[in-house]
């Protein structure tokens, strides 16, 4: 690649710890939620009121889920392991948002009106309709979309979750979802959701920034994209 | 220091690896956590209990009533009773002719109840959604009397913190705290879809409460007896959690 011909890259500190923690804390996390989620989900594989189908494409409609991607054991394991793990996994998400309002650092992570331009103009870089590179900072307008909507995703999730878990005394919040069926299927799409952002996240950093993983461990950041906010 | 052009270094696999060991380990193969993890998950679950029994819980927010016409097909509303799981057969109380439900415990005025005087006190009904651990939902009228109203009669002591309702289905039983218990909504009921209780759905008198998963309202009753100390439960004895409060 041409860039690697140029001189040395700075080596700037890109991550401080507390987001690297959240990061992986998260990661753990979200892989036990969801493990556990889909072994809650197979005690009952089907959406709507009894006799009353809710008519919505649902691919995995009567599946059992394999072993390998159940945590739990039975349902009431599973049910034990996703309300214990909702602790850890709301709080993480509540400090790492914490982190980023006392330091301003949402301001290269929040994607806003402003960026929907530079986003056409990565998105036609991606698909080699535009040869160069667009200058960024720290985050081009396409990753500023996608940690906004993850960030949207866990707070849907959450939100969707205490919809289902307590239909009654939360009622307010079941209606905002459309009632308890469509909570707890919309609960069951933001799994998909996870799982598909974590393959894109993934396969664009080993493809793109491979150094920005190193950075996600160690702090330290020598890459493309040197450049901050 | 050299970086290599793809910026990924042998140790940062080794790093990758510290995390997504773990993580790989927990979500396989259904694990239930084992031995050492499953105590824990369930103190966990007492917190929950507490927040769901404490802070979340209101003693007179009503769970939304369904006009009639929104019944589910009654063969499609879900039954079960261990005694029918393990036998084939429903359960039978021990003198079938001579049912009553035996109230006591930690009250001033001990009682025993038949059928006729239950349904001779003032009745209520509703039409609700029945909301199952497994998570499937279904809309039902049930009809009963109110557990305050008996709960009145009797005159518990200042000790008592938990109810008690045993079952003459095998050994189902399990316990509530007050709070659920004397909500305007939870019953003893003898009638589903304004016809007697049947054999599925645990005559002659069940519990039932739109705020209450379904293993929390115990059928077949026999007893119901007022405790200092919390009860277990069929279910909750074998993990599942003690509230099921929705």
């Amino acid at each position: 690649m041409e860039l690697d011909k140029e001189a040395p890259r700075p080596r700037v500190k890109r991550y401080h710890g507390l987001v690297r923690l959240a990061h992986w804390a998260n990661a753990v996390f979200l892989l036990g939620m969801i493990a556990s989620g889909l072994q809650i989900y197979v005690a009952y594989s089907h959406f709507g009121l009894q006799g009353e189908p809710l008519g919505l494409p649902n691919p995995l409609d009567g599946a059992s889920i394999p072993e390998w991607g159940r945590l739990g054991g039975w349902l009431a394991g599973g049910l034990n392991w996703h309300f214990a793990l909702a602790w850890p996994f709301v709080i993480t998400g509540l400090v790492y948002l914490g982190f980023l309002a006392a330091t301003g650092e949402w301001r290269s992570l929040l994607f806003r009106p402003r960026d929907v331009a530079p986003a056409v103009k990565m998105q036609l870089y991606y698909l080699r309709l535009r040869k160069d590179h667009p200058p960024q900072g720290k985050h081009n307008a396409l990753q500023k979309a996608a940690y906004s909507f993850i960030v949207a995703l866990g707070a849907l999730a959450t939100l969707s979750g205490f919809a289902i878990y307590k239909p009654v005394q939360l009622g307010w919040l079941t209606t905002v979802f459309g009632g308890y069926e469509l909570a707890r299927y919309w609960h069951f799409v933001t799994v998909w959701l996870f799982l598909g952002f974590t393959l894109l996240h993934v396969a664009l950093v080993l493809l793109v920034d491979p150094a920005s993983l190193r950075a996600m461990i160690t702090g330290w950041y020598r890459g493309r994209f040197p450049s901050h906010d | 220091m050299t970086d290599q052009p793809t910026g990924l270094s042998r140790r940062d696999f080794f790093r990758l690896g510290l995390v997504a060991g773990p993580a790989s380990l927990v979500a396989s193969c259904g694990w239930d956590g084992g031995p050492a993890l499953t105590p824990k998950l369930s103190a966990i679950s007492r917190v929950n209990d507490w927040v769901g029994e404490r802070l979340l819980l209101s003693p007179s927010r009503l769970a939304p009533e369904y006009p009639s016409a929104s019944r589910t097909p009654e063969a499609n509303f879900p039954s079960y009773s261990i005694t029918r799981n393990r036998t084939g057969s429903f359960p039978v109380p021990a003198d079938p002719t001579a049912w009553s439900l035996q109230v006591g415990g930690l009250v001033r005025k001990p009682v025993r109840l038949t059928r006729q005087m239950i349904e001779s006190l003032p009745r209520l009904s509703y039409t609700v959604k029945h909301h199952c651990v497994e998570g499937w939902t279904a809309i039902a009228t049930w009809t009963g009397v109110p557990v305050s109203t008996i709960v009145t009669m009797v005159e518990p002591t200042a000790e008592a913190k938990y109810l008690r309702f045993d079952s003459f289905d095998s050994e189902y039983y399990n316990g509530w705290d007050l709070t659920s218990a004397l909500h305007p909504q939870t019953i003893l009921a003898y009638a589903y879809n304004d016809r007697p209780l049947g054999m599925n759905h645990g005559a002659p008198l069940r519990l039932y409460s739109p705020i209450k998963l379904g293993y929390k309202m115990a059928k077949y009753l026999t007893a119901m007896t007022f405790t200092q100390e919390r009860p277990g439960g069929y279910w909750e004895d074998r993990g599942y959690p003690w509230l099921g409060g929705i």
